[in-house]
C-alpha cells in the first residue's frame, strides 16, 4: 500500500529558518513519504497559497510581521479541510505555555531532524486545534478578521473595518467596498479589539475612527435621538438611549 | 602625589569640580538656601521676592567667582588629600567672601551686607555641600556602582541566539564560507557580551561589534535590514561603556524592522560637536508594531542608567518620534584613552569620581576614526 504523501507548508518571515526547514524535510522524506506544497513569509501569504492548495500540516513560526502564527492557526480552522499547526519557535512562548503539552506540538529552533520526523509521523494522529483553545491564548488582537465565502476564506484587514452589526444569527461587517457575513460574538470581538471601536448600540461596534459625525433625528413617533455619521459609507446608524454618552465623549474629542 | 597603587578601599575624594553634575548640584543647593533664607528673613509674602534679590545680588557674584575658580584649580586640588582640599575649600570661600564684599563695597551699586554673617553663612553652606557629595560618593562607592554596573550588564534577547544559529545552520550546506563568517561574528559578539563590561571601551570597537552584530541580523533578516552608517567626524578613540549601542541597534531592530515584512532603514550617525560624542540612531516607527510590547524600554532605561553611572549628568540619551521614523539621541562626554586613566587599576566607573587626566578636552579636533574603512557602509 502506497500512502499519500504528506504535504507540508512552511511559514516563517526568516528566508534562511524557511531554507533550513526545507533542507530537513528533505532529509525526512527517507523515512516518510511527504511533500512541500508552499513557503510564505507571513500568515497572510500563506492564506492566499492555501486559496489554491491543500495542506495537511502546517508549520509556521509565531512572531512573524502583517500575521503572526497564533493568528493564522485560528484562521485556518475556517478552511475546509483544517490543517495540523506545529509551531516552531526559538525560545520558550509564554503564549504556548497556556495549552497542555499534549495539545500541541511546537519544534524549538534550531529544529533537529528527528524531532521533526517524530512531530511529521505524529500528523496523521493529531486533531487540528480548537477555536475555544486558541481563543484562550493571550495573544494580542487579530489583524483580520476570516469570513468564508464559496468555500474559501477571505481576510478582511481590521483597518478597514467601518462597523460591526449584529443580525439575528450573525455579525454584518461594514467596509467602504461591501459587506462581510461573520459567525462570532460581539462581545468577544468588543474585549478583543478593545478601544479601535465603540459601541453605540447593543448590537452595533463602529470603528472611531470612522466616526465623522452625530445627527439629531426625530423618529416616526415624534421622539429624538442621535445618529452616527461615517465615513465612507451613506447609511447612518443610531445611538441607543443607553450608548448617548458616546456622543459627548467623541464630540469632545473632535474639537 | 596621590598613590598609583591603592591597597586600602578608596580614601574619600573631592568631588570633580569640572564635572557638569557638581557644578549643577552647587548651583541648585546654594540657590535653594537662598530661598529658604529669604523666607525666614522677611516677614510676609509680599517681601520674599524683594529679600530674595537682595540675598541673590551678594550671593551670586560670589558663588560664580567660586566656581570659576575652583574649575581652574580641579587638578591640583583633586591631588590634594582630602582633609587638605576640604580645607582650601573652606579657605576659598572666605576669600571669594571677602573679595566680592569689598567689590560690593567699591561699586556701591547695591547695599554690602554684613561680612561676618555672609562668611559664617557660606562657611556653613560649603560645610554642608561637601559632606553631601561625601555621602553620595560613598553611596556611588565603586563597590556599589560596579555592583549595579554588573547588574546592568547587557543581556541580548534569546532569540536573536537561536534564530542567528538557525540561520548559521542553514548556510552550512550551502555557503560554508559565509557560516564560517557568521559564526566568528558571533563568537566576537557573545565575547564582549559574556566579558566583565565595567570598564570603559574605545568607540571604535563598540562600532565594530555592533557591525557584527547587524551583519548576523542581516543574514537572518535580508533585504528587510538596511543600514546606513554616518561616521565621518566619529571621534573612534573616545571611551564609551561597553554596548553602549548594540543593545539600542538591538532595539531598533526588533522594533523597527522586525514587524514589518518592508524593507527599512537603521541608520547611524556618531559625530563629534561641542566636546561631547553625539550618536543618533534613526529606525523606522511601526505604529502598528504593537505586538512587541514587552521590554520595549528595557534596553533604552538600561543604557541611561549605565550612562548616568559612567558619566553622571553629562551623559544623556533621549528619545523621541520624528516623523515616521524612532529616534534616539546619545551624547557622551568625550573622554580619551590617556596613560594616567589606564595606569590605575582603581580608576573609579562614576564620573564624579573620574581620575585627573580623564576629563574631557575641549580644545583640538578629535582624532579621526583610524578604522574607518573597516566600517562597511549599507
Amino acid at each position: 500500500m502506497v500512502e499519500a504523501p504528506l504535504r507540508v507548508m512552511i511559514v516563517d518571515d526568516e528566508a534562511p529558518a524557511r531554507r533550513r526547514l526545507r533542507e530537513l524535510l528533505d532529509d525526512c522524506t527517507g523515512a516518510l513519504p511527504l511533500a512541500i506544497v508552499g513557503e510564505a513569509a507571513n500568515g497572510r501569504e500563506a492564506m492566499e497559497i492555501l486559496h489554491a492548495v491543500t495542506s495537511d500540516l502546517v508549520l509556521t513560526d509565531i512572531h512573524m510581521p502583517e500575521m503572526d502564527g497564533l493568528e493564522l492557526a485560528r484562521h485556518l480552522l475556517k478552511l475546509q479541510q483544517p490543517p495540523v499547526v506545529i509551531f516552531t519557535t526559538a525560545f520558550h512562548e509564554h503564549a504556548l505555555q497556556a495549552f497542555d503539552v499534549s495539545a500541541i506540538d511546537y519544534l524549538m529552533k534550531p529544529v533537529r531532524m528527528q524531532r521533526l520526523l517524530a512531530a511529521l509521523q505524529k500528523v496523521p494522529r493529531l486533531k487540528p486545534l480548537s477555536v475555544a483553545k486558541l481563543e484562550e491564548l493571550p495573544a494580542s488582537s487579530r489583524r483580520f478578521l476570516s469570513v468564508t465565502e464559496r468555500s474559501r476564506v477571505v481576510l478582511v484587514p481590521i483597518d478597514e473595518i467601518i462597523y460591526l452589526k449584529a443580525e439575528l444569527k450573525y455579525i454584518t461587517i461594514r467596509t467602504a467596498q461591501r459587506e462581510f457575513l461573520l459567525e462570532e460574538s460581539l462581545t468577544k470581538l468588543e474585549e478583543e479589539f478593545g478601544p479601535r471601536f465603540i459601541r453605540v448600540h447593543r448590537n452595533c461596534l463602529v470603528a472611531r475612527e470612522a466616526i465623522r459625525g452625530f445627527e439629531r433625528c426625530v423618529g416616526d413617533e415624534g421622539d429624538a435621538h442621535w445618529e452616527v455619521v461615517l465615513n465612507g459609507v451613506t447609511e447612518t446608524l443610531p445611538v441607543s438611549r443607553r450608548q448617548q454618552y458616546v456622543v459627548r465623549e467623541i464630540g469632545r474629542e473632535n474639537q | 602625589m596621590r598613590p598609583i597603587i591603592r591597597q586600602n578601599p578608596s580614601p574619600p575624594e573631592l568631588p570633580d569640580f569640572r564635572n557638569l553634575g557638581t557644578v549643577l548640584r552647587i548651583l541648585v543647593a546654594v540657590n535653594g538656601a537662598a530661598i529658604v533664607a529669604a523666607v525666614i528673613q522677611a516677614a510676609r509674602p509680599e517681601l520674599w521676592a524683594g529679600q530674595l534679590l537682595d540675598n541673590i545680588s551678594v550671593l551670586e557674584p560670589q558663588l560664580i567667582l567660586q566656581l570659576a575658580l575652583l574649575y581652574a584649580l580641579q587638578p591640583w586640588l583633586a591631588r590634594q588629600p582630602y582633609a587638605t582640599g576640604a580645607w582650601l575649600v573652606a579657605a576659598l570661600t572666605v576669600a571669594c567672601g571677602i573679595a566680592v564684599n569689598a567689590l560690593i563695597d567699591a561699586s556701591q551699586i547695591v547695599r554690602g551686607g554684613d561680612l561676618l554673617r555672609a562668611l559664617v553663612l557660606g562657611l556653613l553652606l560649603c560645610g554642608a555641600l561637601l559632606a553631601y557629595f561625601r555621602l553620595r560618593a560613598r553611596a556611588l562607592s565603586p563597590a556599589i556602582a560596579e555592583a549595579r554596573l554588573q547588574a546592568l550588564q547587557a543581556r541580548i534577547r534569546p532569540h536573536f541566539l537561536f534564530n542567528s544559529i538557525t540561520a548559521v545552520l542553514s548556510l552550512v550546506r550551502n555557503d560554508p564560507r559565509q557560516a564560517e563568517v557568521a559564526l566568528e561574528d558571533l563568537a566576537d559578539l557573545f565575547r564582549v557580551l559574556m566579558k566583565d563590561n565595567r570598564e570603559l571601551t574605545p568607540l571604535a570597537s563598540e562600532v565594530e561589534l555592533c557591525r557584527q552584530y547587524l551583519a548576523l541580523e542581516k543574514l537572518r533578516l535580508g533585504d528587510r535590514l538596511q543600514v546606513e552608517w554616518h561616521l565621518n567626524s566619529m571621534p573612534g578613540d573616545a571611551l564609551v561603556p561597553p554596548l553602549v549601542l548594540q543593545p539600542l541597534l538591538e532595539n531598533a531592530v526588533y522594533h523597527g524592522i522586525e514587524p514589518s515584512s518592508e524593507p527599512g532603514v537603521i541608520s547611524i550617525n556618531i559625530f563629534f560637536k561641542g566636546g561631547d560624542v553625539h550618536a543618533i540612531l534613526r529606525n523606522p516607527y511601526q505604529s502598528n508594531g504593537g505586538r512587541h510590547h514587552g521590554g520595549n524600554k528595557m534596553a533604552i532605561a538600561n543604557v541611561r542608567e549605565r550612562l548616568a553611572l559612567h558619566f553622571d549628568a553629562e551623559g544623556t540619551l533621549a528619545s523621541k518620534v520624528v516623523g515616521n521614523a524612532y529616534e534616539v539621541h546619545l551624547r557622551m562626554p568625550y573622554r580619551q584613552s590617556s596613560s594616567t586613566a589606564t595606569a590605575d587599576p582603581n580608576r573609579r566607573p562614576a564620573g564624579a569620581d573620574a581620575a585627573p587626566g580623564t576629563s574631557p578636552k575641549s580644545n583640538g579636533a578629535p582624532l579621526r576614526f583610524v578604522a574607518n574603512g573597516k566600517v562597511s557602509h549599507g
